[in-house]
């Protein structure tokens, strides 16, 4: 069992563990600060993967931006902090039967399936790869712009959202 | 001088028009000022009529403007008006009497109450009449001569709470109109030769167009109908005596002066029409037979009348019998000329009998008057000026013109000849009769006090007096109206010395029966009238032949008959039927109205119920929880790729299959 | 050796948590939270299929680098509805928020 093999399962055990405490757990406050963690064990999938800068992006925005973003928002729902409600509904049994289904379901279709790996050694990417190949020569220029589009739009409805009919 | 003719004359109808807007929405306000105004236009009229008549005196070409009003597919209308010696005449009668006739009413109306719209009428008559006497149209000339019957008709009935004065304007409205419909189909008749409705273009299509000539004969005697109802001719003569239930001066302005000289007028101006045919025209003839009939029936009904104003209209009808002789034979100067001598002197007869009439308080009967020479001297003279006139004692106004009418009747067509003279002699005779009655002798009937009119009323007497006097002399010398108005070539004055010895004969002969009659020993209170004697013949001229009861029996009578039948056929048998259709139709609609209940109603609320029904049962899956809809969702994509997988091409699993 | 099912098993659980958190949970801001696992279980997939199938290509960091893009801007937009209603309603519990109703 080689270190990349070990962190994997060690990743993966963090990843898990910490995902089913986000859906579980009663107080959101403490859901937020797993779903941190997960977004760290995530991070150190993308490092696995060979994408450290997709896993520094990763600990940017999901670790420090949305999680911090998603307690601001609890904050802002003060009554909710602190008590500890019943967290699931009377569905939870159908989703658990669907998570489940879902699981066995690609289980089933990926242990039957043949990727066509690759045995090529990835190329060396780095930061500047990644930037050449959005903006560079073109090819997802595009999407990009549409991207940032996208962003700006959000931003601005979730302004006018929030901010409500009151002036 | 034709060109200043032609800029004012479509001024002179429009001046009374204008009075009678102005008397219309102004009259209560105005009141008696009210006459002011119809007086102005009237007068203004006749202002600017004496410059066209001065013009056709003095030779100038005739007038006439046309401009287009309608133009549909072969019908063009044109508009116009046209000033030539006949018009000229026409409008110089209309407006100098109609003038002296308005200042004569203000006396005469003084009391009425409707004081204003009796001039407003008046001024909408007088703007008719002038509209006739001018167009250069049948159009426009039949747009006048309805308007004056209309006007007619409001002036009969002026009085209309009296029901006399109401069956009166009723009867004259429709026994005028029973000619009108002849003279509307004349026109048609034209229009349907010609394409035109304007004078001269009909006159020489029908002067050139020989294939037509049996209908354009036709045409004209059409249009002859047209005047035998508007100037109260046999048989259409009823109306005009019972006209007289108007104010005095409608029946001087109207009955006798203007409108119902406008059917000689038509024939007159459709003379060309009438000549048709040459020697043996058949349209004169019926004019010259008409004519000749009419003057001398209302002539013996005139004899035996009490009424004051009813031996007037009598007369009347009688004189206009002459004028259609006269034009019936050949004179067409003569006819035209006795239209307007008689105009004169009979406006002036019956303003003077309204004097009478004012002055003796309303009362009519000439029994019941006499001597009124003592109290009513002005109205005396100028009576008598006239009496003398309509009698044809020369030189006054009556005397040339009927004895032109005569000389051309002896020439052309014996027969009438001896009719006119024998109306001649009766018209000498009554009028005789009626100044004795009025004049002569003392007051039978002593409870009335008599006294004279004032002077706005016997002024315009003595002017008219005046121009009955002097107006044929006038004219007759140097053949001035000869030559003025003419037909075709101007023809010679026919005065022969042995025909005016004759009518002068029989006009005195007239005289001396009226004198030895009724002058010799006037009667008194106690006395009959003389007449009597003459029995029977006496009742029938003073039931005025019958003829008012002759179309009571063969037309009113019937007529109501029929009409009483349709109104039972309508009510029993037409509503019958309506109603049964009604009662069968409600129960079919009874029948429907079940079948609409139960089945039709009842398939639509079963459709109803059973959707509702439905929507209770189906509203327990719309929770409105979004998770819930999420789950389905989930659910939904997983069969949807485990069928895939079982059956589908895109997916491969061996095993699973 | 770490092949790419251990890859694809892992991000299926995460995506299968998700599942269950966005279906069970009652709070809607623990419902957000799940749709960041799921999305994140989409880009360990991406990644995954990235290294082992086409490791010559950027295809997959990119359309990792759209995802991350997306997901933000769905969270704000998603954080400032859960505001806007418990602005209006006083709770964000799902279950009771209903107005799409018959």
């Amino acid at each position: 069992m080689d270190w990349h093999t070990c962190s994997f399962y060690v990743l993966s055990v963090m990843i898990l563990g910490s995902a089913l405490m986000v859906v579980s757990l009663r107080n959101i406050v403490h859901c937020a600060l797993f779903l941190a963690f997960t977004f760290m064990g995530v991070a150190g999938v993308f490092a696995l993967l060979h994408a450290e800068f997709l896993a520094a992006v990763q600990v940017l925005i999901y670790v420090g931006a949305i999680t911090v973003l998603i307690l601001f928002a609890v904050m802002l729902t003060q009554k909710t902090i602190g008590i500890s409600l019943k967290q699931t509904n009377r569905l939870a049994p159908l989703a658990v039967l669907s998570a489940v289904t879902f699981l066995c379901m690609i289980a089933v279709i990926a242990l039957n399936t043949t990727f066509p790996t690759s045995g090529q050694h990835t190329v060396a990417v780095s930061t500047q790869t990644i930037g050449s190949a959005i903006l560079g020569n073109g090819s997802y220029v595009v999407p990009f712009e549409v991207a940032s589009i996208l962003l700006l739009a959000a931003m601005v409805g979730a302004i006018v959202i929030a901010r409500g009919q009151d002036n | 001088m034709t060109s200043y003719v032609q800029k004012i004359a479509w001024l002179i109808p429009l001046l009374p028009f204008a009075a009678f807007w102005i008397i219309l929405f102004f009259g209560y306000r105005l009141r008696k000022a009210s006459a002011l105004v119809a007086i102005a236009g009237i007068a203004g009229a006749f202002g600017l009529s004496l410059p066209c008549f001065i013009a056709m005196a003095r030779g100038h070409d005739p007038v006439n403007v046309s401009f287009p009003w309608v133009q549909i597919g072969r019908l063009t209308v044109d508009l116009g008006y046209q000033i030539d010696p006949l018009t000229a005449v026409m409008l110089m009668v209309v407006t100098l009497i109609g003038s002296l006739i308005f200042i004569y009413s203000v006396g005469y109306m003084t009391d009425d109450p409707l004081f204003h719209r009796f001039f407003a009428y008046m001024s909408l008559f007088a703007c008719a009449m002038l509209t006739l006497v001018m167009s250069n149209n049948f159009l426009m000339l039949y747009v006048g001569w309805e308007g004056v019957g209309l006007c007619s008709y409001l002036l009969i009935g002026f009085w209309f709470e009296k029901p006399s004065a109401m069956r009166a304007a009723k009867k004259a409205f429709l026994v005028t109109r029973t000619g009108d419909c002849g003279l509307a189909l004349g026109i048609f008749l034209l229009f349907y030769l010609t394409g035109s409705v304007a004078f001269d273009p009909i006159f020489d299509a029908a002067h050139h167009s020989h294939i037509h000539e049996t209908l354009f004969i036709a045409a004209a005697i059409l249009i002859f109908f047209g005047a035998v109802g508007k100037s109260a001719q046999f048989p259409l003569h009823v109306w005009l005596p019972d006209a007289m239930e108007g104010p005095t001066p409608v029946s001087a302005l109207i009955h006798a002066a203007t409108m119902v000289a406008a059917g000689v007028y038509l024939v007159a101006r459709s003379y060309p029409l009438f000549q048709l045919g040459g020697e043996h025209a058949i349209a004169l003839s019926v004019v010259a037979w008409i004519g000749g009939i009419t003057a001398f029936m209302a002539a013996t009904i005139a004899v035996a009348q009490n009424d004051i104003k009813r031996v007037l209209a009598y007369s009347t009808i009688s004189q206009l019998g002459y004028m259609m002789l006269g034009l019936g034979v050949g004179g067409y100067t003569a006819g035209v000329f006795h239209l307007m001598t008689h105009a004169f002197f009979k406006a002036l007869l019956f303003l003077g009998s309204g004097s009478v009439i004012l002055g003796f308080h309303h009362e009519q009967d000439m029994m019941k008057m006499g001597g009124l020479k003592k109290a009513m001297p002005y109205t005396f003279w100028t009576y008598f000026i006239g009496y003398l006139a309509l009698a044809g004692i020369p030189p006054l106004a009556g005397f040339w013109s009927k004895d032109e009418i005569l000389h051309h009747a002896l020439e052309h067509n014996f027969p009438v000849f001896l009719l006119g003279a024998a109306a001649a002699f009766l018209t000498s005779f009554y009028m005789t009769r009626q100044m004795y009655l009025v004049f002569g002798g003392e007051q039978r009937d002593k409870h009335i006090h008599a006294h004279e009119s004032p002077f706005v009323m016997t002024v315009p007497l003595m002017i008219l007096a005046f121009f009955s006097a002097i107006i044929g002399i006038v004219c007759v010398h140097g053949q001035g109206f000869h030559h003025l108005v003419h037909f075709g070539q101007e023809p010679p004055a026919p005065f022969s010395l042995s025909v005016a010895g004759i009518s002068t004969a029989i006009a005195l002969l007239g005289i001396g029966l009226g004198w030895k009659l009724y002058g010799q020993k006037p009667l008194s209170a106690a006395d009959e009238d003389p007449l009597l004697k003459i029995g029977r013949l006496y009742t029938f001229l003073q039931n005025k032949w019958y003829f008012d009861e002759l179309y009571d029996t063969v037309v009113i009578r019937p007529l109501l008959r029929s009409a009483r039948i349709l109104y039972w056929v309508d009510q029993k048998l037409v509503d019958g039927t309506v109603n049964l259709v009604g009662i069968i139709t409600i129960i079919l609609a009874r029948v429907h109205q079940l079948f609409d209940t139960y089945i039709v109603d009842g398939c639509v609320n079963l459709v109803g119920t059973v959707t509702r029904q439905m929507g209770f049962a189906l509203r327990y899956l719309q929770t409105g929880s979004v998770q819930s809809y999420l789950c389905v969702l989930y659910t939904g994509v997983i069969l949807f790729v485990v069928w895939q997988l079982y059956t589908g091409q895109h997916f491969s699993c061996p095993f699973l299959k | 050796m770490i092949a790419v099912h251990h890859y694809i098993f892992l991000s299926a659980a995460l995506f299968a948590v998700g599942i269950y958190g966005v279906i069970a949970r009652r709070n809607a801001v623990g419902v957000l939270m799940s749709i960041e696992l799921m999305l994140n279980a989409v880009n360990i997939n991406l990644l995954a299929f990235a290294r082992y199938v086409t490791p010559t290509t950027l295809t997959g960091q990119v359309f990792a680098v759209f995802v991350i893009t997306v997901a933000a801007a769905e969270v704000a937009v998603g954080l400032a509805l859960v505001i806007n209603v418990y602005r209006n309603m006083d709770h964000i519990n799902v279950d009771d928020i209903n107005l799409m109703k018959w």
